[in-house]
């Protein structure tokens, strides 16, 4: 099974990177239709609310064990530069940070991840990575906020 | 479930493609008189992310990279460690860009001489460029070109197959080496030297890089920065693969760390959690299996800090050769991270075989109709519009100077995109009159002799170094001169 889970996550990791790459946002679907799970185990779900770089409030579902970076993926969301490594611990881009409560809920953070955390963009005491976070059923309702770019608080202090 | 899993992939795909076809079909000639053309010198990681973003917020913009090398991905491909395989993932995003119908990738293109920065301001609405920082910061100190003294930026090259630093031969028949300068590439280069030889084995470092490495006798690395552990360049994540590498122990010096406890408290946490660690490196008694650890290994690094090169010492017996290094004493004025290292007047003399640079990359001019600020050896630039050149853009290290991870690229890149299409908005960058793109610069270059790599023609290239690294079990196995990739591209 786990073959099975790297092989149908390879195709959606090339997929994004295409997709990203290659797509006026906005144009794609932000409905769970297309998602592969969805249609097999949709009572199994657990619905988490994205707020993006914009402030813009995403609800998707995804199913316990994807994580968080996986959802975005499959849910073809639009958060610009999100997930550059593919989930591999090697870069701090899927960034996200939650209420104190979910954070205290999400378990502990390895010193691999606290260490790519260090490099992110405003970072925060209830930061991390969403390639590490692994849904559960506990999790119905959580919030993930995608932090602003550090241009994007620069351009708004030049009011430009 | 796996085949049902797969067909709604599938069937995804297909349909993406039809909505991608629907944007796009016929786009070339359907925006051939009005869309904005856009290209991209140097096709690194700012290259790659600035076509990406550019590609995917205007649906009428074509972006042409234009790429020195005839291979693309530039410090992804020949600065990224050859045992950090994770970070190249970005790789794949980059070619789903280069694959793109709004994207062409033409390597072997020396912008600068090949073709002007002006001939490509004819030709495009506008040009950004990120061609990165190709030169390194020399050090100034007597015997600087000493032999058995290299650049960080050459040694980094070497194994990593860039074609210009094929023929170093660095000699590692000595047993310590001196890296000067303490940032994430210093530490790279300290982990390849004395990485045991089966873990790079596995890697994509060139085999002639492996075979001298494995003759290596290199067995102490000292790493030296000019200031205080609270000041150090690298990151944690570097740090700590030091702290964990195979069959090697850590090297401290008591003295270097006075204070530094103290100071802790007032750290941000990033600066706060790599002091830490090499804290506990360098001051706490091991446990007993860190202990059985350390005595078992046969090699050693350590960080020197408060230490400045002043002099490298001639071997007195063969006089064209180095043999060791003489380095100041240092006293920090001021704190955290402004902190400046002023010399006590205190010298100190270190025995070693090899000298590796490791103070900083540095971008240099290629055209000198492009404004450059030698000084700090970037274009100078307001949010990535060149200064006092409308149509020209720069993102990357030639932007920021030679710093930051991919991410930091990531970002910067998207920033000057982000200018850009305000520009583009505004009218400050006309994009009403046609402009012919690369179908003149083609010609051009077809005057000249050049002839261009497509993005299909390196991809030749990477299945045959796919092909050539599964025979060695490797993931790659890089071709190391510019006319083996012409050949193999078909030119």
């Amino acid at each position: 099974m786990a073959l099975v889970t790297a092989l149908r996550r390879l195709v959606r990791l090339r997929e994004f990177a295409w997709r990203t790459a290659a797509v006026t946002s906005g144009s794609w679907p932000r409905t769970q239709s297309f998602s592969s799970g969805h249609l097999l185990r949709s009572d199994n779900k657990v619905t988490v609310h994205f707020f993006n770089r914009d402030g813009e409030k995403i609800t998707v579902k995804g199913s316990p064990g994807d994580s968080l970076l996986d959802i975005v993926i499959n849910e073809d969301l639009d958060f610009d530069g999100f997930g550059a490594c593919e989930g591999t611990l090697a870069c701090s881009t899927c960034h996200l940070i939650f209420e104190e409560e979910t954070y205290k809920s999400l378990g502990p953070v390895t010193d691999e991840e606290m260490d790519m955390l260090d490099l992110a963009y405003g970072l925060s005491d209830t930061s991390r990575l969403g390639c590490q976070i692994c849904l559960t059923k506990r999790m119905e309702g959580m919030v993930a906020r995608v932090p602003e770019s550090v241009a994007d608080i620069r351009q708004s202090q030049d009011g430009s | 479930m796996l085949f049902s899993g797969l067909k709604v992939w599938t069937s995804r795909s297909l349909w993406i493609h039809r909505l991608h076809e629907g944007i796009n079909g016929g786009g070339k000639a359907r925006y051939s008189s009005c869309s904005p053309k856009v290209c991209i010198v140097g096709g690194g990681p700012a290259g790659f992310y600035t076509a990406q973003h550019l590609i995917k917020a205007r649906p009428d913009v074509t972006v042409d990279i234009y790429e020195r090398l005839p291979v693309p991905f530039g410090l992804v491909r020949f600065g990224v460690a050859p045992d950090h395989p994770e970070v190249k993932n970005v790789i794949n995003t980059f070619t789903q860009t280069a694959r793109h119908k709004r994207c062409s990738f033409y390597g072997n293109v020396n912008v600068g001489k090949d073709l002007s920065v002006t001939e490509l301001q004819e030709a495009y609405h506008a040009v950004v460029l990120s061609y990165g920082a190709e030169g390194n910061r020399r050090m100034g100190v007597p015997g600087e070109d000493l032999s058995g003294v290299y650049s960080a930026k050459d040694f980094v090259g070497w194994y990593n197959g860039l074609p210009s630093c094929r023929e170093l031969g660095p000699d590692l028949s000595c047993e310590t080496a001196v890296i000067l300068g303490q940032g994430n590439v210093a530490l790279d280069v300290a982990r390849v030297l004395l990485s045991p030889i089966d873990l790079l084995k596995k890697t994509d470092i060139t085999q002639p890089a492996l075979e001298v490495l494995e003759e290596s006798r290199v067995r102490r690395v000292l790493i030296v920065g000019r200031r205080g552990p609270t000041q150090i360049a690298g990151t944690v994540k570097e740090v700590r693969e030091m702290v964990n590498l195979p069959n090697t122990r850590p090297d401290m010096l008591a003295s270097d760390f006075e204070g530094v406890k103290e100071a802790l408290k007032d750290l941000p946490r990033p600066r706060k959690r790599l002091t830490e660690l090499m804290l506990k490196t360098a001051m706490e008694t091991p446990g007993e299996k860190e202990h059985e650890r350390r005595e078992k290994a046969s090699r050693v690094w350590g960080l020197r800090f408060y230490r400045s090169p002043v002099e490298i010492l001639a071997d007195p017996e063969r006089s064209s050769r180095m043999a060791g290094i003489r380095l100041a004493v240092n006293n920090l004025e001021g704190s955290g991270e402004e902190a400046r290292a002023v010399l006590t007047g205190e010298m100190e003399d270190v025995s070693c075989g090899l000298i590796i640079s490791s103070i900083g990359y540095k971008s240099l001019s290629i055209d000198p109709s492009v404004p450059f600020d030698s000084h700090r050896a970037i274009v100078p630039n307001n949010m990535g519009r060149i200064q006092e050149a409308p149509g020209l853009y720069c993102s990357g290290w030639l932007k920021t100077g030679p710093t930051g991870v991919i991410a930091t690229t990531l970002n910067n890149s998207f920033d000057t995109v982000r200018s850009m299409l305000e520009d583009m908005d505004s009218g400050t960058l006309n994009t009403s009159a046609a402009k012919p793109g690369s179908q003149s610069i083609n010609a051009l270059l077809e005057n000249r002799g050049v002839k261009p790599v497509t993005f299909s023609e390196w991809e030749k290239i990477d299945s045959e170094e796919v092909r050539r690294g599964a025979a060695i079990g490797k993931p790659r196995e890089k071709l190391l001169t510019v006319e083996e990739m012409l050949q193999v591209a078909g030119k």
